[in-house]
């Protein structure tokens, strides 16, 4: 312990010192000289380049060598798996989506990091939302991750347009079509050319499931985020039969006619380009649209950025019956205006992980590594960039203004985007990504597939949600009922 | 005088040797048996590297297509299911994805079933009445009616209103048609360059750039060239009106998105194979044709059609096998959409593999085995034997 409280007292003191200015000229070896750490994410620029622009910031404070390895996101859950199950072991530290931690942690292949992040003054775990600290860095009751990005999704809309139009952003979905509708094939940049309604990236083995699944999770979940979303409590049966995700569905079809011609072959790269440059009126996203509007460089939309909680719906599952019914006190306890919400926590933020097998000596570098990204000192600006693909998660990125407002954004913008995320993060019915027992399978494959076929007219909504609901089952029978239910069951219990 | 040559192995003693040394005789007989052992020796290494690196993968592979993979604590665990990944792709839920989507069979249907099944019995009666039919061609040719029975009857399925078709079948239309339309135009070229026309050392180089190029350059390139609204001949489609049009909302287009990248990547293979086919035709048979009024179409089609055959054959064969392999393309120029209707067999394999559907993955990989290698035979049985006699 001692040991991990002298080399994060190193790493505060190299971070001032760094502050402060130059120090003089020392000949004392630093505590990671020589010590190489490979670092594996997904292929950038967003995630990997705030690693590779610390990266030798930290070598210059320790002495350690930041290697950023990167692969396309697709390709990142069988890789660090093949890594570790394979022993190659070529890949110290992770980072990673925290709902794959059931299948990394169950093998035993990441380290536990519980003391070291209690001992850890620097990183101020504390200051890290409960949210994020739980759903992202832990894993029954122990702490396996640092986590360096904070996900929820949003629509973000345009100020300008819907004040002119006289409109407000949208409460409903029905509200997010209709002011679809109403800007769609107008030209909403000025460049003499019709633009979009609504921009969502809908390609297939990319973001579509979070997206479909931000339309879905208010119809499915009105009773407070233990309820979930994705299955019944009792039977582990799929949630997706049923007269709410057919409308959840109808929805997200829809969207597409107010969308880019091509949007079937969007992914957020596209759809954030194409909000930013001013193309679309309405996007569904993560945090990351309203840093990269300030952007002077690429955005055409500065300062006419809104953000908001993802839209409700006046009516929701009855689980019973499998229909949809009004929203009442009963039905929808945390409605507001009548209008229940459920801000879906899609993907739940980038997070670090050790390697179990990694030298003790490398496992010492990679945590002061990951604590050194985490740290408000770095986190405050990096979530401020949009490249970096961050978002806040932290309570000092909501309550101090100042790097946002350094970062060209106005005030009011910043309060309304920082706005959105609390109004999410607060809400008593955000809804919890899945995170059992290959839950790749669940959406990166069943419910991937079964939507982008819906999209393309592959499919029927019927077919569709009896596709997604026979997948799922099977994948639930193949794995084990009980297993799969016990996993889903503790994973709503997470503390907010 | 006739040099007589001992047996081989054979040591000849010398008449001092043979009197005096029998433990030069045991030498003679230990070269002998290093020389008789050479060959396999020499062998060896490739034969272990082939053992290592194709037959040993391809039991592995079997194995794991008949397993689960689940992690347990302290690493992963394999299971035993048997033909259970095989079931759901046959059967199971993954048929619709693997095969299609299969409508109920309408009486247009049956008719078209009825007429394939009696072609394939009407091909069997008329090999036994063959004088040279034998048991072996007899198993061959009904297991290849049975197959072949089973692939037209998927076609007729998936392609009839309401079907749709699966991996399986994306992977046989891009087999058929991109390396029938890669060998007419790599043909078409490969007969101008022959021609003594200007510049035709400058095309030779130009048509085979594409072979050089790396195959996901080549799927970004197109997926930027086929962007309606962003790509480089956008403003061509907006003054067509196109600019609000997609192909990737097309099944067919989407398909016919991937054909065209492949057939532009794969056709200078054909053009320098049949160009150099063409080239090595003795000059004399031209000349000749020439002398008795021969036109040009009668020269290609009567003199160097019939020659490059037995090329041509070969070339074909070649090009299915590779072409059934096909994985780059669909996957970064569409992801396998729009829905499934680009997704090939080998990325449909691809994509299980990434979730670490390990034996899902591996029964995909197998199926696709299978069928390259009934195509393979029955090509090679009813085409490339007769052609090359040709």
């Amino acid at each position: 312990m001692t040991r991990y409280l002298s080399l994060i007292v190193a790493v505060t003191l190299a971070a001032v010192t760094l502050v402060v200015g130059p120090a003089p000229a020392t000949s004392a070896a630093m505590p990671f000289d020589g010590v190489t750490v490979n670092v594996l994410t997904f292929t950038g620029p967003q995630i990997a380049e705030p690693l590779q622009r610390r990266g030798p910031e930290f070598a210059k404070l320790t002495g350690a060598k930041i290697n950023v390895v990167t692969v396309p996101f697709s390709d990142l859950y069988q890789k660090i798996l093949t890594d570790m199950a394979t022993k190659t072991n070529s890949f110290q530290a992770f980072v990673f989506d925290p709902q794959w931690m059931a299948d990394f942690i169950t093998a035993g292949y990441l380290e536990d990091l519980t003391d070291r992040v209690t001992t850890d003054k620097a990183l101020q775990w504390n200051d890290i939302m409960p949210f994020f600290r739980n759903f992202s860095a832990s894993y029954g009751g122990r702490i396996y991750t640092i986590p360096v990005d904070g996900d929820f999704q949003m629509v973000y809309y345009r100020t300008d347009l819907l004040k002119q139009a006289g409109l407000k952003p949208p409460e409903t979905w029905d509200d997010y079509l209709k002011i679809a509708a109403a800007f769609n094939k107008k030209d909403l940049n000025g460049d003499g050319t019709p633009d979009f309604g609504s921009c969502i990236a809908k390609k297939r083995n990319a973001q579509s499931y979070w997206m479909v699944w931000s339309v879905a999770a208010g119809f499915l979940q009105s009773q407070g985020t233990k309820q979930g979303s994705f299955f019944d409590l009792d039977t582990m049966k799929p949630l997706v039969n049923n007269e709410a995700f057919a409308e959840a569905l109808r929805i997200y079809v829809e969207t597409g006619k107010y969308g880019p011609p091509d949007e079937l072959n969007w992914d957020v790269g596209d759809s954030r380009s194409g909000f930013v440059t001013g193309r679309c009126a309405l996007s569904v996203d993560w945090g990351d649209i309203g840093p990269l509007a300030v952007d002077p460089k690429t955005s055409k939309v500065q300062d006419k950025v809104g953000a908001v909680i993802l839209p409700g719906t006046k009516r929701v599952l009855d689980r019973k019956s499998g229909k949809l019914v009004a929203c009442t006190s009963q039905t929808c306890p945390y409605a507001i205006n009548g209008v229940s919400h459920a801000p879906f926590a899609a993907y739940g933020g980038w997070s670090g992980a050790i390697n179990k097998a990694a030298p003790a000596k490398v496992k010492d570098a990679t945590y002061a590594f990951l604590s050194y990204m985490s740290q408000p000192a770095q986190s405050s600006v990096d979530v401020t960039i949009g490249a970096t693909g961050f978002n806040p998660y932290r309570r000092t990125h909501f309550t101090n203004l100042g790097p946002w407002l350094k970062s060209g954004m106005s005030e009011a913008a910043a309060k309304n985007y920082l706005g959105a995320i609390q109004a999410s993060l607060n809400s008593p019915n955000m809804v919890l990504d899945l995170r059992i027992p290959q839950n790749q399978r669940y959406q990166q494959v069943a419910l991937d597939t079964a939507v982008a076929k819906l999209l393309a007219k592959e499919n029927t909504i019927e077919q569709a949600m009896k596709q997604i609901f026979d997948g799922w089952e099977a994948l639930t029978n193949e794995l084990g009922r009980d297993k799969q239910l016990k996993a889903y069951r503790a994973s709503l219990s997470i503390q907010k | 005088m006739k040099n007589q040559t001992p047996p081989r192995g054979q040591a000849v003693p010398t008449g001092a040797e043979a009197a005096s040394s029998v433990p030069v005789g045991r030498l003679h007989a230990l070269g002998a048996w290093v020389e008789r052992q050479a060959n396999a020796l020499f062998l060896l290494p490739a034969v272990l590297m082939l053992v290592f690196l194709s037959v040993f993968p391809l039991f592995l592979s079997l194995y794991l297509s008949m397993i689960r993979f689940q992690f347990v604590p302290g690493g992963f665990q394999l299971t035993f299911v048997g033909l259970a990944n095989y079931a759901k792709l046959i059967v199971g839920i993954e048929r619709e994805h693997f095969l299609g989507l299969l409508p109920p069979l309408g009486p247009a249907v049956l008719v078209a079933l009825g007429v394939v099944v009696a072609m394939l019995v009407v091909l069997l009666i008329r090999y036994l009445r063959r004088p040279d039919a034998s048991a072996a061609g007899l198993v061959g040719r009904t297991l290849f009616a049975f197959v072949g029975g089973g692939l037209v009857w998927l076609m007729i399925r998936v392609l009839v209103p309401g079907g749709r078709p699966g991996t399986l079948f994306v992977t046989l239309i891009y087999v058929v048609a991109g390396v029938a339309v890669q060998y007419g135009l790599g043909l078409a070229l490969a007969f101008l360059c022959s021609q003594d026309i200007a510049g035709r050392r400058f095309f030779r180089v130009v048509f085979l750039l594409p072979m050089m190029i790396t195959p996901v350059g080549i799927a970004y390139t197109f997926r930027i060239l086929m962007d309606l609204g962003k790509g480089p001949f956008a403003p061509i489609w907006r003054a067509m009106g196109l600019a609000e049009v997609s192909w990737v909302n097309y099944p067919w287009g989407a398909r016919l998105a991937v054909m065209i990248g492949d057939v532009w990547q794969w056709t200078p293979f054909m053009f320098i194979v049949l160009l150099a086919a063409l080239e090595s035709q003795p000059a004399e048979l031209l000349e000749a044709a020439m002398v008795d009024g021969a036109n040009r179409w009668q020269t290609f089609w009567k003199i160097s059609w019939p020659q490059i055959i037995p090329v041509t054959s070969t070339l074909i064969l070649i090009r299915v096998i590779e072409a059934f392999k096909i994985v780059d393309l669909p996957n970064v120029l569409t992801n396998g959409g729009p829905g499934t209707a680009t997704e090939s067999l080998t990325l449909h394999a691809f994509i299980a593999w990434r979730t670490l559907d390990i034996g899902g993955s591996a029964a995909v990989a197998y199926m696709l085995l299978l069928l390259v290698t009934f195509v393979a035979v029955a090509y090679i049985t009813f085409v490339h034997r007769r052609l090359a006699e040709i």
